[in-house]
Formats: structure tokens, C-alpha cells, sequence
């Protein structure tokens, strides 16, 4: 389980601690030859099947063998060195730590050239789609109340009703989710409001998750009455599959992160042509321009001013500020503080996951 | 007629002016450019014969000069016979050339045609009995009546004229006649006294004929 | 011979040559400048990196504490697409970073200072950018170090298409320089090829100095040809000057013969005297004759070569050959009648007035006393005739064309004085002029006698 594997990024950044990783689901696509294409992945497989399904109807020879595991093992296990043909993942800033640390295997074809500039970095990193952070809000837990728009709207509406709210918060636990830290510290980046808003949540004891979907579940069976960062795409889709309208799903004005979900070729992969062909399909997708019936967004989505501005978080050096190992140190830190006050947490004390690991120290 | 005659080959300009001393006409000799600007600073002429090479000179300067004057018909005589030389005489303003040797005869009829053309010949009418004939157009008037005599009537009937009341032979007149064609036999002179004969019916002049010795005009006193 | 390389060839190449040395080392230059400068953008981004990071450090709870600015990390992406690495050293110990990313030289940097150092790490060539600064921890001064690092394959990338571009603007550069080098060499070539074509223009006697403007290095030229132009006309005009010096020596004294001859005639005696007398005329007649058509012979062969292409008038031509011929004709009582039209060819005057006199002269001489000759000018298909029609005994049942061949005679004309080149110079000069000859008898029920017809191409 993801629980059980708690702050990997910190494992990964130090590069010492190892821990068995864990395979959390696996697919294989029977090919009707011997080749099978090996992918690491963080995406569910019920989000992906589509995908999957659709390039093994094109290329029935090929087999297709999907595990998924969390974005922090992918990063460490593709760094050891594991037999995978493609990585997929939506931790934005390890995929590109990866293809920075040279564990990407360059790759270019039509698809490649055709993406627009922010969605790649030197043929080593392949966006495919574009997926926007929410909040998802239970409109009963706001009855008679306005809809917030932007951070400030958030903060003043938590001040304003922390009974309503109080224990019923969900967000990442940075310390755990890789995704939850990139949203976070990019956050951090744009808005001074973040840490207004970590401190607001934190005196309402929120809840932290590891993962979206496990937030989503929590607001449909009605623990949550409101949810910080969650991934748009998996919020719509589970919306769309209770077919209820229990759940609004809100885009902050103010900004919006938006995730790039990625693809690498790992340097040791078998079958870097298949691999390839596969960036090249999820492209084909990534770039549609009519809607489909695909569960992820398309990169089409986001237009030049977007990408211009606070558009799709940028696939640059700057992502690796943030895995730095003295950086990450301080600003869970000062996340901890915020949202972990009058909580658990010892003062001055290393941040504590709830379950177990200690951060690791050199 | 005056003649200029500008010659520096002594013998030829000799013959020359016999030739047309014999003829009637007053000439005057020139060896040189020089003297025959002398010449022509003293004196007027009806016709200069002028030689292309000179000692002192090129005729064609002479030429020039007296094209300058205005008036006296020139002739060139030249040794040169290439053919830029007789477009350029002609161009230069001469009146006609003739390329040495020459006939003699030859030399005459340009004379003549020359005159003509210029208009400046006088009438130089011979009286034959009652009829007058001018031999450099070959007219011959009787009373109102002009006839026009074929050119070879006209010189027979000039060398007949100039000797009237001699015997001329028939070789004579031959010579006064023919280019020394070799076609030309002494019959056809008898041919060309039956046609004078003919033109000079109806005056009182007669073409006697001396049997072997030749003819002889006949004049009443 | 075969010619040398032409000077405008040569010209251009030279200019080329020059051209292309310029386009490659400025090609150079620039892709050096490039790579230059795109290093030097990189290394000042570098020290910018790598002094916000530096500017983070301080001592906190003990410890060397250190906070890497986004910025640090994003302005190196704006310049390349390159990995980034970097490290910090605090005492000799890794705080964090790459540990095993090269020391940087000299080693450590000054404090204060920016090294830079060029490596290789993970298999690509770095740049590295090193800075220093003391920390006061816990009373110790402990010299902490940061190091941050870049790739240049991404800026080399840069450099190398600002030189592709460069090359393509020397290509671009190179060629117009071609073309401007043709151009100017031709136009400074320009002066030479005029005085070629004012020469080339010129006809066969034309030797008048050129008198012509020049550029000053081709006026020892000019000087040159017009001296050699007149040192040929000199020698040529005394070649024309001996042989009218020699047609003068010779005929003067025989015209001298002639009329002393002719004046001995009309005194001489007996008839054998005058026979003999008429010999020594003819015989002056003919050898006079023959010298001049022989030179006439010799200059037509002579101006065919370089033949002149005037306009020239025929009916107007025939007129004045006529004229000039006819004192002759009269006195064998011949007739010459004239029917012209215009009839414009282009050639050279004096050879046309030639080949005409040699058939008029032919015309006469063989024409029975008293007979017309006439003469037809015009336009006819295309061509321009001449027709010379007599009314002599024609011109024999032999081969026709013989006539023309070069001292040949017509059977009927034993009696005459002549040499037998009349036919072949107007053949010559026709021939000369793309034109033809036809000699024909006229039917002897018409009167017979020869008709003789220059064909010339209508101008």
C-alpha cells in the first residue's frame, strides 16, 4: 500500500535508505508475439486502461505490461536501474530529475516535434496531458454559502466557518505524496496566500492523504466536506461516474497549478522502438483536438496565454530547487508548522509521518 | 580651243601636242605643278589634260585647286589603272580620265564628250560648200535642215573637211576612223563614203573618188 | 594558337577567390564570436546561479544552512535546454548537491570570487561555476562551498546554428560577391572590348589613328596600335605607291610608243610601215590591258577578304559605269541604253564598279560597229540583277561556265585585244558577294548576241 511507503522522496534525495518497493497494481496485455512493453506508471489502471487498451487494439502483437506504483518508487526504481521500457508519471519534478540526472534515453519522432515547447525538455521528457489542480467541495457542507473563487475567498470562508469545517479537510501529506510536494512548494511559489491557507487548515486538523483518489473517496462517502489540491481529472471522472451532484468541483482564479503528466524513456530500457511508439500514441492523444472519451485532459487544453503565464508548471532546472535535500528539509518544515500546529507534531523535532520512517539524515 | 596640257613625260607630251596642234587646238605645256599654276595664273583654258603623276607633286592636288577655282573642265591622264584610283579621280571632281597608253582617237572623243556635257563648246563650225557641220557634235546644217551624223560619219567627215581638195587615202582615213580593231578592213570605209555621200545630198559639196589613191572632197570655189 | 584565359575570367576568379577567402573567414569569426559569446552568456548565468545561492547561506541551529532560489535553477533554463548540476561543500563535507561532481580549479575559489572550470562528468563536457564564502558556525569560520554546473551541449547547439546561420549569410555574401566580381570586371574590361570592336569594325584600308578616350593604363595601348596603324599604313601605302610608280614607269613610255606610233602613222609612206605601226599600237594596247586587269585581279582578291558591306545603289552604279564607258562606245558608233530601277545591295562600291566595267568593256569591245548594247537594273525574286545584253556574235557553243575560268577566252573573240580576265574578276566579285554570274546567248532569230547577268542578293 502507498501508506506503507512513506517519504520516499527523501529516501531518493539521499540516496541510501532503501525500501522494498511496492508494485501497488499490475496489468498484462497478452500480445500475440513474444514482445512485451514494460511500463512503470502512476496513473490507476482504471484511468489508463483506455489508453492501454487502445494501443494494444492497434498493435496486437505487442504485449503490454503495466504496473503501478507510487511517483516516488517509480523514481527510485527507474534510478536503480529497474527493467522498464517507459516510465509514466505525474511527479513532475522527479521525471525531470531523472532525465537531468542522465537516466533518459533520448527520443524523437513527428509526435515529439509536434508538441509545443513547455510540454518537453530536450527530447528526454514527453507531457501528455495537462491536468489542472481543484478543490471539490460537498455542496451540503455549504449550504447557504458562497462558492470561494480564489485562495482568499478559501481563507476567509475557513475562518469564518470552522465548525463546518473542522476534521473534515482533506489535503496531501507532502511528506508522502510526491504530486501533493510539487503542488505545494509550487504553491508556495506563487501565493504568499499558501501559507495563510496551510495555517487556517492546520488549526481545523485536516486530514492528509496520500493520494487523489483516496481524497475523492473520502469526500463521496462523506468524511470530507472539502478537499485542497486534487486532481481535476480524477475528481471529474468519479463525479461523472457517481453521476451525482453532491460534489463541485471548483478551479481557484486566482491560479491553478497545472500537472504535466510525463513520460521518460529509462536509459535501460529493452525496447526503447516500442517505448517510443507508445510516447508516440499518448502524443496522438495529448494533442486531439476533438473531446473524446478519454479520462485525462488533453494538453490541448491549455492555449499559448496559459502556457505564457501561470499555465502548466514549467519542465525546467528550476523544478530540482525543490528536491534539494536542504530545501525539501525546510520546507516540510515550515509545512509541518503550519498545518501540523497544535497537532502531533514535536517542536524542532524531524517531521514524523503518522504511520512510520523517520526522515532520513546524511 | 585652249588646252592645258600637264605632262612631265617630255616625249608623250610632245606627241600630245602635235596631235592637237594638228587638230586646230592652242596648247599650252606644263611639266610640272608648279609651272601649271604659272599657267593657269596667266591664262584661262576651255580644258585641262592633267597627268596624276608629276616630279613636283600629285595632279589630284592640282585637281583640288582648280575644283576650288570653279570651272575648267579637267581630264586625268594616269599610269594608275587600280580601280580605288578611278572612283577617287571622279570623286575628287574630275571630269572623266583615261589610262595611258592611250588612242588618241579615244582621247578626242572624251575631249569632246567632256565639252559637251560642260557646254562649253563653242560652235566651231567648218563651212562645207553650202553646209556647215560642227565636228565636235557632229551636226551638219543644211539651210534650215540639221542632220545628226553618226560618230564615225562625223570623224570621216572632219579628216575630209580639214584636207578638202586633197587626195586622202583609204589607209589615212582608216586610221582617222578605227581604234586599231583588227575587224575594220578598208571596204568598210567605202561603206561609210556611201552614207556621207547620202548626208551630204542636196548641197554643193562632193566626195570625189580617186581610184586607187583614195578620195577627196570637193568645195566649189 | 590557342588563347589565353580571358582577363574578365580571370578577373572574376580573382575577385571570387578574394570573396571567398573574406566569406570564410568571416564565416570564422562570427561562428567564433558565437561560440563566444554564448559561452560567455552561459558563464555569467552561471555566476548569477551561483551567487543567489551563495547569498542563502547562513548559520542556523548549529549547522551551515543553505536555500537554493527557484530562480537559481530556472534562469539556467532559460538560456539552453541543458542538465544542471550543483554541490555544496561545507569544511570539506557535502552539504548537499552532487558529491562526485569535479572540484572545481583552483581549488578552492577565493571568497568573494567566481571560478569557472570546464569538465567532464557523466559523459558530457560542464561548465562550472564555483563561488565561496565563509560561514561563522558556532564560533568556526568554515569556508563553505558552492558549486553549480551545466552542460553546453545545449549552448553549443546555440552556437553552431548562429553558425550555420553565419555560414549561410558568407554563402549568401559569396555569391552576390561572384556576381558584383563579373559585374565589375566586366565593366572595367568594358574600354578594352570597345577598342576591339572599334578595330574590328574598321574596313580593310581604313587606317586612321583610333583617336580614342581611354582609361589610362590602356592609352600605352592605344599609343601602341595607332603607331603600328600607322607604320601599316605607311607600308602599305608604299606597296600602293610602288606599284603605281611601277604602272607609271611602264606606261608612260609606252603611251609615249603609242602616240609616236600613231603620229609616225599618219606620216608613213608604204603600206608594210603602216601594218608594222599598227602591230607596235596593238601590241601596246594589250600588254596595257592585260597589266591592268591583273591588278584589278590582284585588289579584288585583295578587298574580298575583308569585304565591306555598304549600300549600294545598282541602277545609280550602272548609271555612272555607263557614263564613263560610253565616249569609248561611241566611237565605234555602239549604243549603250539604259533601263534602271532601283536596286539596293549592300556590298563594296568599287568591286561592284569592277565586275561591271569588265562585262561593259567586254560588251563594247565585242559588239559589231553600230550595234546597241543594253543594260537592264532591278529587283527580280528576291535578287538584284544587272543585265548586259549585245548584239555581237554571242559566246560560242562551248561550255559557258569555261569563259569564266581565269585567262580563258571565247571562241569568238580571236581579234580582240584582251587577256581573258574580264569574266573571272566579275565571277570573283559576285562570288565575293553571296551573288552569281549567268551568261547566256540570246536567240539568234532576236538578233542574237550575249546576255551577261550579275545576280546579288537583294539588300
Amino acid at each position: 500500500m502507498r501508506l506503507a511507503h512513506l517519504a520516499l522522496g527523501l529516501i531518493l534525495l539521499a540516496g541510501t535508505l532503501s525500501a522494498q518497493p511496492a508494485i501497488e497494481d499490475r496489468h498484462v496485455y497478452e500480445g500475440s508475439s513474444p514482445t512485451v512493453l514494460r511500463i512503470l506508471s502512476t496513473a490507476d489502471l482504471s484511468v489508463f486502461d483506455p489508453y492501454l487498451a487502445a494501443f494494444h487494439r492497434a498493435n496486437p502483437a505487442i504485449g503490454i505490461d503495466y504496473s503501478v506504483v507510487s511517483s516516488a518508487d517509480l523514481a527510485r526504481m527507474i534510478r536503480k536501474g529497474a527493467a522498464y521500457d517507459l516510465a509514466l508519471s505525474s511527479a513532475m519534478d522527479l521525471q525531470f530529475k531523472l532525465a537531468n540526472d542522465g537516466h533518459a534515453r533520448r527520443y524523437r519522432s513527428e509526435a515529439t516535434q509536434a508538441l509545443p515547447g513547455w510540454a518537453g525538455w530536450r527530447d528526454l521528457i514527453f507531457a501528455f496531458t495537462a491536468e489542472p489542480a481543484v478543490i471539490v467541495i460537498a455542496q451540503d457542507a455549504l449550504a447557504g454559502l458562497e462558492i470561494p473563487a480564489t485562495r482568499r475567498d478559501l481563507i476567509t470562508l475557513l475562518r469564518e466557518h470552522p465548525g463546518r469545517f473542522r476534521g473534515r479537510i482533506g489535503t496531501y501529506d507532502v511528506r508522502k505524496s510526491g504530486l501533493g510536494y510539487l503542488f505545494a512548494t509550487q504553491d508556495a511559489r506563487a501565493t504568499d496566500a499558501y501559507w495563510r491557507l496551510s495555517e487556517v487548515m492546520g488549526r481545523l486538523d485536516p486530514e492528509l492523504y496520500c493520494c487523489s483518489a483516496q481524497m475523492i473517496d473520502a469526500l463521496v462517502e462523506g468524511e470530507l466536506v472539502l478537499a485542497y489540491n486534487v486532481l481535476g481529472s480524477y475528481a471529474r471522472d468519479r463525479l461523472a461516474a457517481s453521476a451525482s451532484d453532491a460534489l463541485a468541483v471548483v478551479e481557484m482564479e486566482d491560479f491553478a497549478n497545472v500537472m504535466l503528466r510525463t513520460a521518460i524513456i529509462p536509459r535501460q530500457a529493452d525496447a526503447p522502438e516500442l517505448a517510443g511508439a507508445f510516447i508516440d500514441h499518448l502524443i496522438g492523444i495529448g494533442l486531439r483536438s476533438a473531446a473524446g472519451s478519454w479520462p485525462l485532459p488533453a494538453l490541448s487544453g491549455i492555449d499559448a496565454a496559459q502556457a505564457a503565464g501561470f499555465g502548466p508548471i514549467r519542465l525546467g532546472p528550476g523544478l530540482m530547487v525543490n528536491l534539494d535535500r536542504l530545501n525539501r528539509r525546510n520546507f516540510l518544515r515550515a509545512w509541518e508548522n503550519a498545518v501540523r500546529q497544535g497537532a502531533d507534531a514535536p517542536a524542532g523535532a524531524a517531521p514524523a509521518a503518522r504511520e512510520n520512517s523517520a526522515p532520513p539524515r546524511k | 580651243m585652249r588646252y592645258l596640257l600637264v605632262e612631265d613625260n617630255a616625249e608623250l607630251a610632245a606627241a600630245i601636242l602635235k596631235r592637237l596642234m594638228l587638230d586646230g587646238h592652242a596648247v599650252d605645256h606644263a611639266g610640272s605643278v608648279a609651272e601649271a599654276q604659272d599657267w593657269l595664273e596667266t591664262a584661262s583654258y576651255d580644258l585641262i589634260l592633267l597627268d596624276v603623276m608629276l616630279p613636283d607633286g600629285d595632279g589630284r592636288e592640282l585637281l583640288r585647286r582648280s575644283r576650288a577655282d570653279g570651272g575648267t573642265p579637267v581630264i586625268m591622264l594616269t599610269a594608275r589603272s587600280q580601280i580605288c584610283d578611278r572612283v577617287s579621280m571622279l570623286d575628287q571632281g574630275a571630269d572623266d580620265y583615261i589610262t595611258k597608253p592611250f588612242d588618241f582617237s579615244e582621247l578626242e572623243a572624251r575631249c569632246r564628250a567632256v565639252l559637251r556635257r560642260r557646254g562649253g563648246s563653242p560652235r566651231n563650225e567648218i563651212a562645207i560648200g553650202t553646209a556647215f557641220f560642227d565636228p565636235s557634235s557632229g551636226r551638219l546644217r543644211k539651210g534650215n535642215e540639221t542632220t545628226e551624223l553618226r560618230n564615225r560619219e562625223t570623224r570621216l567627215l572632219e579628216a575630209l573637211a580639214r584636207h578638202a581638195g586633197q587626195v586622202m587615202s583609204k589607209e589615212r582615213l582608216l586610221d582617222s576612223l578605227f581604234s586599231f580593231d583588227a575587224d575594220v578592213t578598208e571596204n568598210a570605209i567605202e561603206v561609210y563614203v556611201g552614207r556621207l555621200r547620202k548626208r551630204l545630198e542636196g548641197t554643193d559639196a562632193r566626195i570625189e573618188t580617186v581610184r586607187g589613191l583614195g578620195y577627196r572632197l570637193d568645195l566649189p570655189r | 594558337m590557342r588563347p589565353l584565359a580571358s582577363i574578365r575570367q580571370r578577373l572574376t576568379f580573382l575577385l571570387a577567390g578574394v570573396a571567398a577567402v573574406l566569406s570564410i573567414l568571416s564565416w570564422l569569426t562570427v561562428s567564433e564570436f558565437a561560440r563566444r559569446a554564448v559561452g560567455r552568456a552561459q558563464d555569467n548565468v552561471l555566476a548569477a546561479s551561483v551567487t543567489s545561492i551563495v547569498e542563502t547561506l547562513r548559520a542556523e541551529e548549529g549547522e551551515v544552512q543553505l536555500e537554493l532560489p527557484y530562480s537559481a535553477f530556472s534562469m539556467l533554463g532559460a538560456i539552453s535546454e541543458d542538465r544542471v548540476f550543483y554541490r555544496a561543500v561545507a569544511g570539506g563535507l557535502l552539504l548537499t548537491g552532487y558529491g562526485d561532481l569535479p572540484e572545481p580549479r583552483p581549488e578552492p575559489p577565493e571568497p568573494g570570487g567566481v571560478v569557472f572550470a570546464t569538465a567532464d562528468y557523466v559523459g558530457e563536457t560542464i561548465r562550472m561555476a564555483s563561488a565561496t564564502r565563509i560561514v561563522a558556525v558556532a564560533g568556526n569560520r568554515v569556508p563553505v562551498s558552492v558549486t553549480v554546473a551545466q552542460t553546453t551541449t545545449g549552448i553549443t547547439q546555440v552556437a553552431r546554428d548562429l553558425s550555420r546561420m553565419a555560414a549561410l549569410l558568407s554563402v549568401a555574401f559569396f555569391c552576390i560577391a561572384v556576381t558584383l566580381s563579373a559585374i565589375a570586371a566586366r565593366a572595367s574590361l568594358k574600354p578594352l572590348s570597345e577598342i576591339a570592336g572599334a578595330v574590328a569594325r574598321r574596313g580593310p584600308s581604313d587606317m586612321r589613328p583610333l583617336r580614342r578616350r581611354a582609361p589610362a593604363e590602356l592609352s600605352p595601348l592605344i599609343e601602341a596600335l595607332d603607331r603600328l596603324m600607322l607604320r601599316l599604313a605607311g607600308s602599305l601605302r608604299r606597296s600602293e605607291d610602288f606599284i603605281a610608280e611601277a604602272a607609271h614607269r611602264i606606261r608612260t613610255p609606252l603611251a609615249s610608243v603609242r602616240m609616236q606610233s600613231e603620229l609616225a602613222l599618219g606620216e608613213a609612206r608604204t603600206s608594210s610601215d603602216r601594218a608594222r605601226l599598227r602591230l607596235i599600237i596593238r601590241a601596246v594596247d594589250e600588254s596595257s590591258r592585260s597589266a591592268g586587269q591583273l591588278l584589278d585581279h590582284a585588289t579584288v582578291a585583295f578587298r574580298a577578304e575583308d569585304l565591306a558591306r555598304d549600300p549600294v545603289d545598282l541602277s545609280k552604279l550602272a548609271l555612272r559605269t555607263a557614263d564613263a564607258i560610253r565616249p569609248t562606245a561611241t566611237m565605234r558608233d555602239i549604243e549603250i541604253s539604259l533601263r534602271a530601277d532601283p536596286a539596293l545591295v549592300s556590298g563594296d562600291a568599287v568591286l561592284l564598279d569592277t565586275a561591271l566595267r569588265n562585262v561593259l568593256d567586254n560588251a563594247v569591245k565585242y559588239s559589231p560597229v553600230a550595234t546597241d548594247i543594253h543594260i537592264a537594273v532591278g529587283v527580280e525574286g528576291g535578287e538584284a540583277f544587272v543585265r548586259v545584253c549585245d548584239q555581237g556574235p554571242g559566246l560560242g557553243g562551248g561550255p559557258l561556265d569555261a569563259l569564266t575560268e581565269r585567262f580563258r577566252r571565247g571562241e569568238t573573240a580571236a581579234g580582240h585585244v584582251g587577256s581573258g580576265l574580264g569574266l573571272t574578276i566579275t565571277r570573283d566579285v559576285l562570288r565575293a558577294h553571296g551573288g552569281r554570274l549567268i551568261l547566256s546567248n540570246r536567240d539568234p532569230k532576236e538578233g542574237g548576241g550575249a546576255c551577261v547577268s550579275l545576280i546579288l542578293p537583294s539588300a
